[in-house]
């Protein structure tokens, strides 16, 4: 009852306002270069699929390129940190550096110095989505009981062990959240430095489409894009959530 | 702490008993080697000094929550470089011992809190340790279950004569389980007093009951008094 109703509700809110929507966009006779209704928008989606498909697929790999490369770095620059406090203060303040700094701002000057357009946008994507991932894990990395600490001391844990055993396990919860949020980014990422790069050159991802179709007035086909960007995100989450809840859902209190 | 001496002979039951703040805590831990005293020393039989011979149990249950109760217990053994296979079976024999077998796969959060204490001295007892250091473990657990477990426990150290210090700010605790309980006073951490508990009538639920249990337990409260009014 409970999980149907979850489901149930938002659906039923969602076919109101797309009802609303085609109606309102009917009564008042408004063009479709200005409010296409949603009719539209999916016939525009099946009709356009071929190249919109494409396109999605090219901002498809943009992101997972990304998000596995902020996950694999933030890790590893996460366990170097948790080795030593000297290095973590070292470097960590660039790392925010490269978080605070408006992706919109350097993702021109990436695209002038990187030769290629496609390591240009993961290169954007990788900035935004990496901080989430190496912060979360660093502080899960260190935020181990200090019990059982003692513990391994107790028994003479090599560095290794304390790591492999109990550090990285500990801070599993922490870089599953970081993912989860890196996720979202890294998409993100990847749109935004699209817009940036333009429609022209060779990139043809999602976000070029959107660009492209505004400039040809072609607002329905601007809108079929939008709605794809807007799903491979729910996409990304709802998978990042279900890997955590698989890893998690038997020790850990977020996953009860 | 000031002026701490204490000889504990193989094969001993020991309590420290003492109101919070009186280094009880860290007089243990520095006997593990967990912490090092700022002066003064520890004099080992033989080679004890090797850790391996030491066995911890804490105040919460210390598990590691991702791992199973059989994987929590091997922990020590595979941390010593015992092979998986082995160290999984010693551990699930230690399981057993501690009336835990059948829950080998379980995850702390799916065990009780004495079952996690269970747990928690298996790992502690798997290295066989010559020496077994308690730091109050029983104390957030309900009486029931902590009379349950005083009992188990008196049973595995009369089993395996490992030498026991437990620590405890429990009056009955300490005379159910301890031959030799050392009354601590704080500010500056010192023993004020030291009480024996002959071993005759030990180890039965009969004695929790008896007048000489009664007799023991106004003697150490009287002892633990004196030691908080200095």
């Amino acid at each position: 009852m409970n999980t149907a109703l979850r489901i149930l509700a938002p659906s039923l809110i969602g076919a109101l306002v797309l009802l609303a929507w085609e109606w309102a966009v009917r009564a008042y006779a408004v063009p479709p270069y200005i409010l296409p209704g949603p009719l539209l928008i999916g016939q525009t989606l099946l009709r356009d699929w071929g190249t919109l498909s494409g396109s999605l697929w090219i901002t498809a790999q943009i992101t997972f390129a990304a998000l596995f490369v902020a996950a694999a770095l933030g890790l590893a620059l996460a366990i170097l940190f948790a080795q030593s406090r000297v290095i973590e203060m070292s470097l960590y303040p660039y790392a925010v550096i490269l978080q605070v700094t408006p992706i919109v701002a350097i993702a021109p000057l990436i695209i002038i110095w990187a030769d290629d357009l496609w390591l240009a946008l993961l290169i954007c994507a990788w900035i935004v989505a990496f901080f989430p991932i190496l912060s979360n894990t660093t502080t899960g990395l260190n935020s181990v009981d200090p019990n059982l600490r003692d513990l391994f001391r107790l028994y003479r844990a090599s560095r290794w062990q304390v790591l492999w055993r109990l550090q990285l396990p500990g801070a599993m919860p922490y870089f599953l959240a970081g993912l989860r949020i890196s996720g979202g980014l890294s998409l993100i990422g990847a749109i935004v430095a699209e817009f940036v790069a333009g429609t022209g050159g060779a990139s043809s991802g999602l976000a070029s489409r959107i660009l492209e179709s505004g400039y040809q007035l072609q607002i329905p086909r601007m809108f079929a894009a939008l709605v794809l960007v807007s799903a491979f995100g729910i996409l990304i989450f709802l998978a990042l959530a279900l890997i955590s809840h698989l890893l998690l859902r038997r020790w850990h209190e977020s996953e009860r | 702490m000031e002026g701490v001496s204490l000889d504990v002979a193989e094969g001993d039951f020991l309590a420290l008993l003492g109101p919070s703040g009186c280094g009880k805590s860290t007089l243990l831990r520095m006997i593990a080697g967990l912490i090092e005293p700022s002066a003064g020393r520890f004099a080992w039989r033989e080679d004890l000094a090797a850790r391996r011979e030491i066995g911890f149990v804490f105040q919460e249950h210390t598990l590691m929550p991702w791992a199973s109760a059989l994987r929590n217990v091997a922990l020590p053994l595979e941390l010593a470089g015992t092979p998986r296979r082995e160290a999984e079976c010693r551990a699930a024999e230690w399981l057993a011992r501690v009336e835990l077998a059948g829950f080998e796969a379980a995850y702390p959060r799916q065990l009780s809190g004495g079952m996690r204490m269970r747990v928690s001295i298996a790992r502690a007892l798997v290295t066989r340790p010559r020496l077994l250091l308690m730091d109050e473990p029983f104390a957030a657990l309900d009486e029931i279950t902590r009379f349950r477990l005083n009992a188990d426990l008196l049973k595995l150290w009369q089993e395996e004569r490992f030498t026991a210090i437990f620590v405890t700010h429990s009056v009955f605790e300490s005379v159910f389980l301890a031959e030799r309980i050392l009354v601590m006073s704080p500010r500056p951490g010192r023993v004020s007093a030291e009480l024996r508990v002959p071993p005759e009538h030990r180890a039965t639920e009969e004695f929790r009951t008896s007048p000489v249990y009664a007799a023991h337990c106004r003697a150490v409260s009287h002892a633990l008094a004196v030691a908080m009014a200095v």
